[in-house]
C-alpha cells in the first residue's frame, strides 16, 4: 500500500509500523520502526506524558524522513 | 461430459505466420481456416482430442502500438471461430508478442469467457502482466524450444478444456496463478514442520507449504522541501475506523478501505473511535486509537507550526492476511486520490 501510494501520488510516504523486515519486504522507501505492534506511535503503558512524548519523537522522526533526499530504501530511527 | 472435439483457436504473430520479420510487424489483424505455421505441428500432437478451427495474426507491431483496436479486432475474430479454448504463441523471450499472446489470452478469458493458454519464458514482461489471468506454460528463452512448448500448450490446453483442475504449477509445468487450493495431508501440520525443520537441519532439500509473494521496488518520491507549508496526510492499515465500522471494513482479509473526514477532530477517543483489527491485542487502541493513528499529535504540530496542514481526510483499512492485489489496488487510488488533493506527503501507520 506504501509503495504504491508513493508511486501513483508521486510524494513521499513515511511508513511507521514496528517489524521492519516486512515494511522492507514490500517495497516501503521511508521506514520509521514504531514501539509495538499493538500501538505502533504510543507506549500507553508508560503512562499518558511518557505516551504522548513517544508519538512525537516518531512523527518529528517521519517528516524528518519526509525531507530528506534518499536514492534507496532508508531506515529513520528514533534515538 | 467432454465434447467429440475441443475447437481451438490459436493466436500467433506475424513471423510465425510467414508474413515476415520486422518489416512485416505492423500487419492488422487476420485470421485463416485451420492451422498456420507452429499450429500444425500443435495439431499433430493434439491428435484427435482437438482440431485447430481457425488461426488468428497480428503484427506485434500492431498490437503493441494499437493494442486497443488490435485486441477488439482480434476477440472478434477469435469469437468468430466459437472456440472452446485459445491457444496463444508460444512466444517464448519475445517482449511484444509475449505481451500480445498474455493481453489476447486475459481478454478473450474475460470478454467470450473461454478458457485460455499461452506459452512463455519466465522472465517475458508478459507473464509479470498476466500471470493471474491467463494459464502460462513455460517456455524457454528461444524457439528451439518449440516442440517442449507445443507439447506442454497441448496437454494443459486439453485439460483445461476437458474440465480437469490442474495440480500446482511446478508440476504442470506452468507459471504460478499465486492461488492456494487446500487439500489434505496424512500427516497433521505439526508433524510436517518437524520434518522439514529436521530436512533443514540436516541440510536435505525442503519445501515450503507457504510461498511468500515476490514484492516490487520503485525509485523513492523526491522529499518535502518547505514542511511548514506541506500538507501531510494521516493513513492506517492497523484498523482504526469511526465507532461502529460504517463501512463494514473487514476485520481481517481486507477488501475495502475507509475514508473519513477528521477537519473538526483534535483527538481520537474511544467515543469516536475503534479499531476492528482482527490481528493485534486492541487493548490499548482502543482505550485511545492516537496509539495507532495519530491525530492528537499531527494537530499539535500543526497548531505549532511545523506542519503546514494536517490533511481534512483520512484513509484506513485493516492489513491482516489482506490480498497484496487489494492493498497495491488501495494504495493506487489513495495515491491518485491524494495526488488529486494536492497533498505533499503521507504518514502510513501499520500495526
Amino acid at each position: 500500500m506504501t509503495r504504491e501510494i508513493e508511486k501513483a501520488a508521486g510524494i513521499p510516504v513515511v511508513q511507521i509500523a514496528t517489524i521492519v523486515p516486512i515494511m522492507l519486504t514490500v517495497g516501503s522507501n521511508r521506514i520509521v520502526p514504531g514501539v509495538a505492534i499493538p500501538h505502533p506511535v504510543g507506549d500507553p503503558a508508560k503512562g499518558p506524558e511518557a505516551d504522548k512524548k513517544v508519538r512525537r519523537e516518531l512523527l518529528l522522526k517521519a517528516l524528518e524522513a519526509m525531507t530528506t533526499p534518499i536514492s534507496e530504501q532508508t531506515l529513520f530511527e528514533r534515538k | 461430459m467432454s465434447k467429440m472435439t475441443i475447437r481451438v483457436v490459436h493466436y500467433i504473430n506475424q513471423f510465425y505466420a510467414g508474413l515476415g520479420g520486422e518489416e512485416a510487424a505492423n500487419a492488422l489483424p487476420e485470421s485463416r481456416k485451420g492451422a498456420v505455421g507452429p499450429g500444425v505441428q500443435l495439431q499433430t500432437i493434439f491428435g484427435g482430442k482437438a482440431e485447430i478451427v481457425g488461426t488468428v495474426i497480428c503484427g506485434d507491431g500492431t498490437y503493441g502500438e494499437r493494442t486497443e483496436e488490435a485486441r477488439a479486432e482480434c476477440t472478434r475474430l477469435i469469437e468468430g471461430f466459437r472456440p472452446d479454448l485459445l491457444v496463444a504463441g508460444p512466444a517464448f523471450n519475445a517482449g511484444r508478442y509475449g505481451f500480445a499472446c498474455g493481453d489476447i489470452c486475459s481478454t478473450v478469458g474475460k470478454v467470450l469467457g473461454i478458457l485460455t493458454v499461452t506459452a512463455l519464458y519466465p522472465e517475458n514482461p508478459g507473464v509479470e502482466l498476466f500471470a493471474k489471468n491467463t494459464v502460462i506454460v513455460q517456455a524457454s528463452d528461444s524457439a528451439r524450444g518449440m516442440k517442449a512448448a507445443l507439447e506442454g500448450l497441448a496437454r494443459v490446453g486439453l485439460k483445461l478444456a476437458s474440465g480437469e483442475p490442474l495440480g500446482p504449477a511446478r508440476l504442470e509445468g506452468t507459471i504460478s496463478r499465486g492461488i492456494r487450493k487446500n487439500f489434505f495431508f496424512e500427516k497433521n501440520g505439526a508433524e510436517r514442520a518437524v520434518e522439514m525443520l529436521l530436512d533443514k537441519i540436516a541440510g536435505r532439500p525442503f519445501r515450503t507449504e507457504y510461498e511468500m509473494p515476490v514484492f516490487k521496488r520503485i525509485p523513492p518520491a523526491p522529499p518535502i522541501k518547505d514542511l511548514g507549508k506541506a500538507t501531510i496526510a494521516l493513513v492506517c492499515s492497523g484498523g482504526i475506523v469511526p465507532k461502529g465500522n460504517p463501512d463494514h471494513i473487514r476485520v481481517s482479509s481486507a477488501e475495502t478501505y475507509g475514508r473519513y473526514n477528521i477537519s473538526e477532530l483534535y483527538d481520537l477517543t474511544p467515543e469516536t473511535y475503534e479499531s476492528i483489527h482482527g490481528g493485534y491485542d486492541r487493548v490499548w487502541a482502543n482505550q485511545d486509537p492516537d496509539v495507532v493513528l495519530p491525530v492528537d499529535v499531527m494537530r499539535e504540530l500543526e497548531r505549532e507550526g511545523v506542519i503546514g496542514k494536517l490533511y481534512d481526510w483520512i484513509y484506513t483499512t485493516t492489513g491482516t492476511g489482506t490480498a497484496v492485489a487489494h492493498a497495491e489496488r488501495f494504495g493506487r487510488e489513495i495515491g491518485a486520490q491524494l495526488k488529486e488533493a494536492g497533498v505533499d506527503g503521507v504518514i502510513l501507520t501499520s500495526t
